[in-house]
């Protein structure tokens, strides 16, 4: 691995070279470096580009690596990568992707990540998405995430994309049996020109499943951003989604959050809000002796911290 | 030093121009404890906010320490000393009690220790609150002791000025309340506080009575307080119904 790459590695994943455990690294489309562990199997698909992760049930206290980074301009790559979630584990998955462009030629990442969350299991994932380079070309990644949790499985996601992505469509969607659990912690921020759009579709099927869907948002410059939640409540059910942006400069902001009850106990709530920073959060941090730009990037960090 | 020459302050209403400070002149000496009383609406909040710099005034000027900081804008008046508590303190999603403390002392490396012995001086055990955000899950005596801990933690302060910093505080703390003033008071910082509360009338050097937006009196306690009850309790149009 050389600096650039390294320094991929360390945005997206905390990571200071190769991780302990189970781990994919894949760099440039090809994998870098892989490793199974007793109860977690990383195996590679044979019919279409990706790998296969399987956790063994009951596993507890152990952590995946998956990050991907490219560093080379001109790459297009589609990833499917699957996860089979054993019962009564309790996991972290850390996923994330780093583009580093030089060159004019655009690099673009999709996936689509399918996660199978077994009865009572228990996964935290983590994906954080970064972009850097001079490079003319365009840095573009279209997430997808697929969720089936089952009875009583619980699953948590907290997403990032703080810096550098000019496109984003982001997909997840989740179905929840019985007792089952989905929270989604999202944190976006766009710039310059860039656009991104993240959509979420939550069914909740099963008796007492609930999800809580929480985005926090700064959209600066001349960027757009477009917010979509779905979630039906067919069941008796829980469901809250809250979508809260910070607007400035000359950008865009849309938030379409829908709920829809099939069923009389369905209980679903949508929260949705956009502004600009408030004058007096300035001031206040004015009065102690920071710059207004000062503030903006305080109140701005904090926001999205 | 700071002194206010001439000082007014008028807003576009839609009846046409109001007139909210009218000529106010106003020292207040270096080390000196003054409290700013009157009725509401006399424009005490207004006088606090031109002197921090959020209101520019329409007319006059305003000095401190012998510079005239009339176009001085928040930054520059903060780093040059003056501190400023707000009377409805504001309230940020996602920044901690602690990252408030420290930016507030200009030391983002204070240790949790540090921005403990700031909340405990506002009677708050810290250890419930550093990692707290300053959002809406606080109450409203709560923001308020956090705010005044924001004040206490600059160092830079040579005046302090406080927009009601009793309101919202229970009984018990108020007397912390009374304790930090006198504390700031004995750094020989100068401290304006704009209250209704006796307690804090005790103890100012000094009292200065705002009513219709301009300086009824000046003076001690005993000076003043006569005049206060004569401002505070006129209502002419009650007055004349009660004579009729």
């Amino acid at each position: 691995m050389d600096e650039i790459q390294k320094h991929l590695l360390e945005t997206i994943a905390d990571l200071h070279g190769i991780p302990e455990g189970a781990y994919n690294i894949r760099s440039n489309s090809k994998p870098l470096a892989r490793a199974s562990t007793a109860n977690i199997e990383i195996t590679p698909k044979t019919d279409k580009d990706g790998i296969d992760i399987r956790i063994k049930a009951g596993t507890k206290n152990e952590a995946v690596h998956i990050p991907v980074i490219m560093d080379k301009a001109g790459l297009k790559e589609m990833v499917y990568n699957d996860f089979y979630i054993g019962e009564g584990a309790d996991v972290v998955i850390v996923a994330g992707c780093g583009i580093h462009c030089g060159g004019d030629d655009g690099s673009e990442h999709d996936g689509i990540h399918t996660f199978y969350v077994g009865r009572n299991a228990k996964v935290k994932y983590i994906e954080k998405h970064y972009g850097e380079g001079d490079g003319q070309g365009e840095k573009i990644m279209n997430p997808t995430t697929i969720v089936e949790i089952e009875e009583g499985g619980y699953m948590e996601m907290e997403t990032t994309q703080i810096k550098g992505i000019d496109s984003t469509k982001r997909i997840t969607e989740a179905k929840l049996a019985d007792d089952a659990t989905f929270i989604v912690k999202e944190k976006l921020m766009t710039h310059g020109k860039q656009y991104a759009e993240t959509g979420f579709e939550v069914e909740l099927n099963g008796e007492n499943s609930s999800t809580n869907v929480i985005s926090r948002a700064v959209a600066r410059d001349t960027s757009k951003q477009l917010f979509l939640a779905k979630i039906r409540g067919n069941n008796k059910c829980h469901g809250h989604s809250e979508c809260d942006a910070i607007i400035m400069d000359n950008a865009k902001i849309s938030a379409i959050p829908e709920i829809t009850a099939n069923h009389l106990e369905a209980n679903l709530i949508h929260e949705a809000a956009i502004g600009k920073i408030a004058g007096e959060q300035l001031i206040k941090l004015m009065t102690l002796g920071l710059t207004e730009k000062e503030a903006e990037t305080q109140i701005v960090n904090g926001f999205l911290k | 030093m700071l002194e206010l020459r001439n000082v007014s302050f008028g807003v576009q209403g839609e009846k046409g121009h109001k007139e909210i400070l009218r000529d106010v002149q106003l020292t207040i000496d270096d080390r000196k404890f003054v409290v700013i009383t009157g009725p509401n609406g006399g424009g005490k909040s207004t006088l606090a906010k031109l002197i921090a710099g959020i209101e520019k005034p329409t007319g006059g000027q305003i000095l401190f320490d012998g510079e005239d900081i009339t176009d001085w804008d928040i930054t520059r008046r903060a780093r040059a000393g003056i501190s400023f508590a707000f009377q409805q303190p504001v309230r940020f999603k996602g920044i901690t009690v602690k990252d408030l403390i420290c930016l507030a002392a200009g030391d983002q490396k204070l240790s949790t220790s540090g921005v403990c012995k700031y909340l405990s001086e506002v009677g708050l055990c810290a250890v419930d609150y550093v990692n707290r955000e300053v959002d809406a899950s606080l109450s409203g005596g709560e923001l308020k002791r956090i705010e005044i801990a924001t004040i206490i933690a600059r160092q830079a302060t040579k005046l302090a000025v406080f927009d009601e910093p009793e309101a919202g505080i229970d009984l018990w703390s108020f007397q912390k309340l009374i304790k930090v003033f006198e504390k700031m008071h004995a750094k020989q910082q100068s401290i304006m506080i704009i209250s209704h509360q006796e307690r804090i009338l005790n103890i100012a050097d000094e009292i200065v009575l705002i009513a219709d937006g301009r300086i009824k009196k000046v003076g001690t306690k005993d000076e003043v307080l006569p005049e206060l009850m004569d401002v505070a309790g006129s209502c002419n149009f009650y007055r004349e119904e009660g004579d009729a």
